[in-house]
């Protein structure tokens, strides 16, 4: 029974007081906290097949091999082949326990038509067998399994009862911790009203078939002197022997890490405030078939592993290379991880098991391999519909469970297509869920477009926009929210109207191109003709110059020559006439 | 159980009663009478037994006195509950009768034995 329990013991809460013999039964000592009374009798009564005789085994191999308690099997039923039998299929050696002397084991056969009986006698003999019993390795528990054989075998009752009220007496000074067995009766408890004598902690085992399906149930009816949960709680006798689940550890106070993993899609992350989870939180993922649940979860261990990490996939609907072959068709190649260990891929029908088999079978592979991450897919499965109510007590526990061990989860559940029975459906367990991805497809016009929202996600901001989903050849991923106006718009739409814009804008910009040419030759054309005037202006500036210029040499010639002439002749001042004779040929030239 | 022949040694308190003179040691009728310790009862049952086999049994039979105080091992080897617990180990198959043996006719309907008278 290598099985780890240490967070099981870790959980009961320490009770002064009452002195407590642990069980070392997964969950019973939650429930009891901290195991059965010790040193004194308790009575596990329950019909056949409920599970007593390997409850009761369990409590004495547990003792003798963990806790250094050795025990005494005394059975009225089996004989020790028998048990050793029974005990074999758990894995533990019988009879190298009693050679080891952790474990004496009696059988008290008695036939009734061997016996005849005849005055006074006692029940001295069982005494003397039991206490040479315990004596001969020191006992500290011992189990009758069960004493009530004793009624049928002996026919003074009278002289029985007054014998078994001095056993349970006698039980007691000894200071031995007992279990009892007992059928369970159609009035009372059990069928001869042991209850009567052990008074100290009664516990029900009950078997019942629901829908076909068995469940087995455990109620702690009576525990003197201590709290204990009076719940039933759902118990199992697996391959590695009895495991109670307690509905919750009766407490609230999981590890909150605020370590974020990736959701393996880039972006689911970015919604999830760029970052994705937090690690040890659920997950449910709702969605109607084929929105791509399962891919969505075989995405998430396919980014574990690559952190990695160790997941477990618990597949419900689809075997082990069923999911491979298929989650390579969107290039998550879980086949390397599962080669190398990492991934492990339990397949199983929901129908093999009611749900609480499920669940434990559950507990036992988490404890074993102990992933970071846990997807189930999915769990609308387990139930098949039958008892709806049961979903949420188990999803509670395994919830508190995968929590408690700070395992990330992911539920995938599957929902009816009508987007209005979505929410409703799943009230009973999103309430469970940190975050609540809902998966939902879109039919419009012609054609489905998956789409993704994150409905809640405690502790973190989120995205509230409804993403469209796709599945490539390499992964899965997130459209980008496409806004046309007031709308996000989605598939073919979103399509053309990326294909519209985008030839809106090359138009656009061809137009822009085009006009910012025109002005540029324009400027051109402008620039040329201020150079053409301007050349003319400097042209008309020289003309002016130079005829002003000749202008004044030619007036500085002739009164020059006017003034020569004077002195040389000596004559009068020359007539204003011919001054004014010479303006004429000037204009004319100016004016060209 | 088999019948295996438990002898007396000295410190078992076991009695041994051989009263056939022809083959001692192997009684046609061998009885075995389980008791706890020296009380009312086992005295009594003893006394009685004894009674019984002289009457009907005599010269046929050996009595063996177990006292489960002194030897609790043997106690499940007879698969012994109730004491007083009278065991006919031979013939077979064997019989047990419980009980301090007050009844003399119930003693000899148990041991399967016809009476003489």
């Amino acid at each position: 029974m290598a099985r780890p329990r240490n967070s099981d013991k870790a959980n009961s809460p320490p009770t002064p007081g009452l002195p407590k013999a642990p069980t070392g039964i997964p969950g019973l000592d939650e429930i009891t906290g901290g195991g059965l009374p010790r040193g004194r009798p308790t009575l596990l009564c329950g019909s056949a097949g409920s599970g007593k005789t390997m409850m009761a085994a369990e409590f004495l191999v547990h003792g003798a091999m963990e806790f250094d308690e050795p025990g005494v099997f005394m059975m009225f039923e089996e004989n020790a082949e028998e048990l050793a039998q029974n005990l074999r299929s758990l894995g533990v050696d019988l009879e190298k326990l009693q050679k080891q002397k952790k474990i004496a084991v009696d059988h008290v056969h008695i036939e009734r038509n061997e016996i005849q009986e005849t005055g006074e006698y006692d029940l001295e003999g069982l005494f003397i067998r039991l206490g040479h019993a315990i004596d001969s390795i020191g006992a500290k528990r011992v189990v009758l399994d069960t004493i009530e054989a004793l009624f049928s075998g002996l026919p003074n009752h009278a002289i029985l009862r007054a014998e078994l009220r001095r056993l349970f007496r006698w039980l007691k000074d000894r200071g031995v911790t007992a279990v009892i067995t007992g059928e369970r009766g159609e009035q009372s408890l059990t069928r001869f009203g042991l209850e009567e004598y052990v008074a100290d902690c009664v516990i029900l085992l009950d078997h019942r078939i629901v829908d076909q399906v068995s469940t087995r149930r455990l109620r702690v009816i009576k525990y003197r002197g201590t709290e204990h949960g009076t719940n039933e709680y759902p118990f199992l006798i697996g391959a590695h022997g009895i495991s109670v689940l307690p509905i919750t550890s009766m407490r609230l106070d999981h590890p909150a890490s605020t370590e974020r993993v990736s959701t393996g899609i880039d972006g689911l992350d970015d919604m999830l405030g760029g970052t994705g989870l937090f690690r040890g939180s659920s997950t449910l993922v709702s969605g109607a078939p084929g929105t791509g649940k399962s891919s969505l979860g075989a995405s998430f261990v396919d980014a574990a592993c690559q952190r990695g990490e160790r997941a477990l996939l618990f597949a419900y609907e689809e075997s082990s290379l069923q999911v491979q072959r298929n989650m390579g068709s969107i290039g998550l190649d879980l086949g390397r991880w599962e080669r190398s260990g990492l991934l492990h891929i339990d397949a199983s029908r929901p129908t093999l098991h009611g749900l609480e088999q499920h669940l434990v079978h559950m507990y036992e592979l988490v404890r074993e391999l102990k992933p970071s991450v846990v997807v189930v897919d999915p769990i609308s499965n387990l139930t098949m519909n039958r008892d709806d109510r049961a979903l949420k007590p188990a999803l509670m526990r395994l919830i508190d469970f995968l929590k408690d061990k700070g395992v990330t989860a992911v539920f995938t559940s599957l929902t009816s297509d009508l987007a209005a029975d979505v929410a409703d459906s799943q009230v009973g367990v999103s309430s469970l869920m940190d975050t609540w991805i809902l998966l939902s497809n879109l039919a419009d016009n012609g054609e489905r477009t998956r789409t993704l929202q994150v409905l809640k996600s405690r502790g973190m901001p989120h995205s509230h926009q409804v993403r469209e989903f796709m599945m490539g050849n390499h992964g899965l991923d997130l459209v980008d929210v496409y806004l046309a106006g007031d709308r996000v718009l989605t598939g073919t739409a979103r399509i053309s109207q990326v294909a519209q814009e985008q030839a809106a804008s090359d138009l656009r910009q061809r137009d822009h191109d085009r006009r910012l040419k025109e002005l540029a030759s324009h400027r051109r054309a402008i620039d040329a003709q201020i150079a053409v005037l301007n050349a003319q202006i400097e042209e008309r500036a020289g003309d002016v110059e130079f005829a002003i210029e000749r202008e004044r040499l030619l007036s500085d010639g002739l009164s020059a020559r006017a003034r020569k002439m004077a002195q040389s002749r000596d004559v009068p001042p020359p007539r204003p006439r011919a001054a004014a004779a010479s303006e004429p040929a000037t204009a004319r030239k100016s004016a060209k | 159980m088999s019948t295996r022949t438990i002898t007396a040694k000295p410190g078992r308190a076991a009695k041994a009663v051989p009263l056939s003179e022809d083959k001692p040691g192997v009684a046609e009728w061998q009885l075995r009478l389980y008791v706890a310790g020296r009380t009312a009862k086992s005295i009594a049952a003893l006394d009685n037994l004894k009674r019984v086999c002289e009457s009907h049994l005599a010269g046929r039979y050996t009595i063996e006195v177990i006292d489960l105080l002194v030897n609790p091992r043997l106690a499940a080897g007879d698969q012994i509950l109730a004491v007083p617990t009278l065991v006919r180990k031979f013939p077979e198959p064997i019989r047990k009768i419980i009980g301090d043996l007050s009844n003399e006719e119930r003693v000899l309907v148990g041991l399967d034995v016809q009476p003489l008278r």
